[in-house]
């Protein structure tokens, strides 16, 4: 993504495409990651209740997953995963 | 032509306001207000106006609610002062960074503690980095005059940015004095309908004030300073536009006796018109005194200053609030900055003056001449002193 100047600037910075904030993938901001044993998961969907970020996603065979897009590693799925089957791991 | 009464100074700029054709008016009633937000709601209820005065439970909101308001494209007007003002503070950025053309009278009064809520500027100088053009009244007729020129700067295509018009807290607001109001018609004529350079409608939907990160924050910044810097043209062309139209004209830096002056004065408001008659005293005394009175803070105009004062020897400034452990006064301070690079400059000194509703009379004025033109060692030159304080 090209970073415009300032001159290019749309006046009071108005985002006048409704959505595009996806456009920008905060996933880009994480530190850590989410990772889910499935051995554990109940697929309660509690990590995709309390994600913040609403990228928490369920697969077609019931269990979760973070769209790494936009998790920003914030590791609240984890706090909140009562089987404690989610843990949170260093990236790189 | 307009019509000539006598009027108290917040009643008038509210009746200057009506005439703005106002879509809405938020006020929090007391923290202190003047009789602006007073009369405004009575405009508003007894139907001499068509506008939404929405009553909000703090300045903080008030500030929200104009904003918020400006932004669906309505022409939007807030009142305050002293502590009001500082609880807008949070806001006053997020204003300008939306480029928002709000305009708000600042009824300038001290800012506590100690509790006070006299006049000085006090209020107005923490606002100095907001990013919104500022402008200072020195009588009832300017305070009404730069109220409806404010609209007009701040909505012009080429500044969208909010405008507060200072007006002295009591010794402007609550004074009577002889006005001549534009009449309804002269204004239609002087005001163009707000065309907003965007809004918040369902039926396209648009993100103000989105969040931006380190890699847009400067972009964001330069970009905002350059447009309170351009709005100086629009500024002018205003008040061209209305010296022809009203035969009252409007610059950023007056000047009074100033052509031939050895020792100069800056004033910022009402005592602008105290300090003249102190350099007539002195000029019949074959003292060559002359006034400079600032009337655009922000953005503020440098060449102009240059101009004012670059034949004078020594050069007063005087202050209306404090820079604690700072140069000096706010005004000084800019002042001296402004000069600093410059090789033919007179030699500044400074006097921080009617602080918290502190009468300086006639006498005091040229009391100041006087003791600069004393220190033929330039010894205060540079320096700043708060003037009358009890030792």
């Amino acid at each position: 993504m090209t970073l415009k100047s300032w001159k290019e600037l749309p006046i009071g910075c108005v985002v006048s495409e409704p959505g595009s904030a996806s456009e920008y993938h905060t996933g880009s901001w994480r530190a850590q990651r989410p990772i889910w044993n499935n051995d554990k998961c109940i697929k309660c969907g509690i990590c995709y209740v309390f994600c913040p970020e609403g990228c928490v996603q369920q697969s077609e065979d019931g269990f979760f997953k973070a769209n790494m897009d936009y998790c920003k590693g914030c590791g609240i799925c984890a706090h909140e995963c009562w089987p404690r089957a989610i843990t949170i791991v260093e990236e790189g | 032509m307009g019509k000539r009464l006598g009027m108290e100074v917040a009643v008038a700029v509210a009746e200057a306001v009506g005439l703005c054709n106002i879509d809405m008016a938020a006020v929090y009633p007391i923290t202190p207000q003047s009789h602006i937000a007073e009369h405004l709601s009575d405009l508003v209820a007894d139907g001499k106006i068509d506008a939404e005065f929405v009553t909000v439970e703090s300045e903080h909101s008030a500030m929200s609610a104009v904003i918020g308001a400006s932004g669906t494209g309505a022409r939007s007007y807030t009142a305050t002062s002293s502590q009001g003002l500082m609880l807008m503070h949070e806001l006053l950025p997020i204003a300008s960074a939306m480029r928002l053309p709000i305009t708000m009278a600042i009824a300038n009064r001290a800012v506590s503690g100690p509790l006070n809520i006299l006049n000085d500027h006090s209020d107005i100088m923490p606002q100095r980095d907001a990013g919104w053009i500022a402008v200072f009244a020195e009588n009832g007729q300017e305070a009404i005059d730069l109220s409806i020129q404010a609209f007009k700067i701040a909505e012009h295509k080429d500044v969208m940015l909010p405008v507060c018009v200072n007006i002295d807290g009591f010794q402007l607001t609550h004074m009577v004095e002889p006005l001549e109001m534009p009449t309804q018609e002269e204004v239609n004529q002087f005001l163009p309908p707000f065309v907003p350079h965007a809004t918040l409608h369902p039926a396209k939907p648009v993100t103000m004030g989105a969040f931006a990160m380190s890699d847009y924050f400067t972009e964001i910044m330069k970009a905002k300073d350059e447009a309170v810097k351009n709005s100086k043209k629009v500024i002018l062309d205003v008040w061209n536009e209305w010296g022809k139209l009203f035969g009252r004209s409007y610059k950023p830096v007056e000047t009074y006796k100033a052509d031939d002056a050895d020792i100069l004065m800056l004033t910022m408001g009402s005592m602008g018109e105290t300090a003249q008659m102190a350099v007539d005293e002195l000029r019949d005394r074959g003292v060559k005194a002359g006034l400079v009175k600032l009337r655009l803070w922000r953005p503020f105009p440098f060449a102009e200053i240059k101009a004012a004062v670059k034949n004078a020897k020594k050069l007063i400034v005087t202050d209306r609030a404090v820079s604690f452990g700072g140069p000096g006064g706010p005004v000084f301070s800019e002042i001296k900055s402004a000069l600093f690079a410059d090789t033919q400059r007179p030699l500044i000194y400074n006097y921080i003056i009617g602080l918290g509703g502190r009468d300086v009379a006639v006498n005091e004025f040229a009391g100041m001449f006087e003791k600069v033109l004393a220190d033929t060692g330039n010894v205060a030159a540079d320096t700043y002193e708060f003037w009358g304080v009890r030792e």
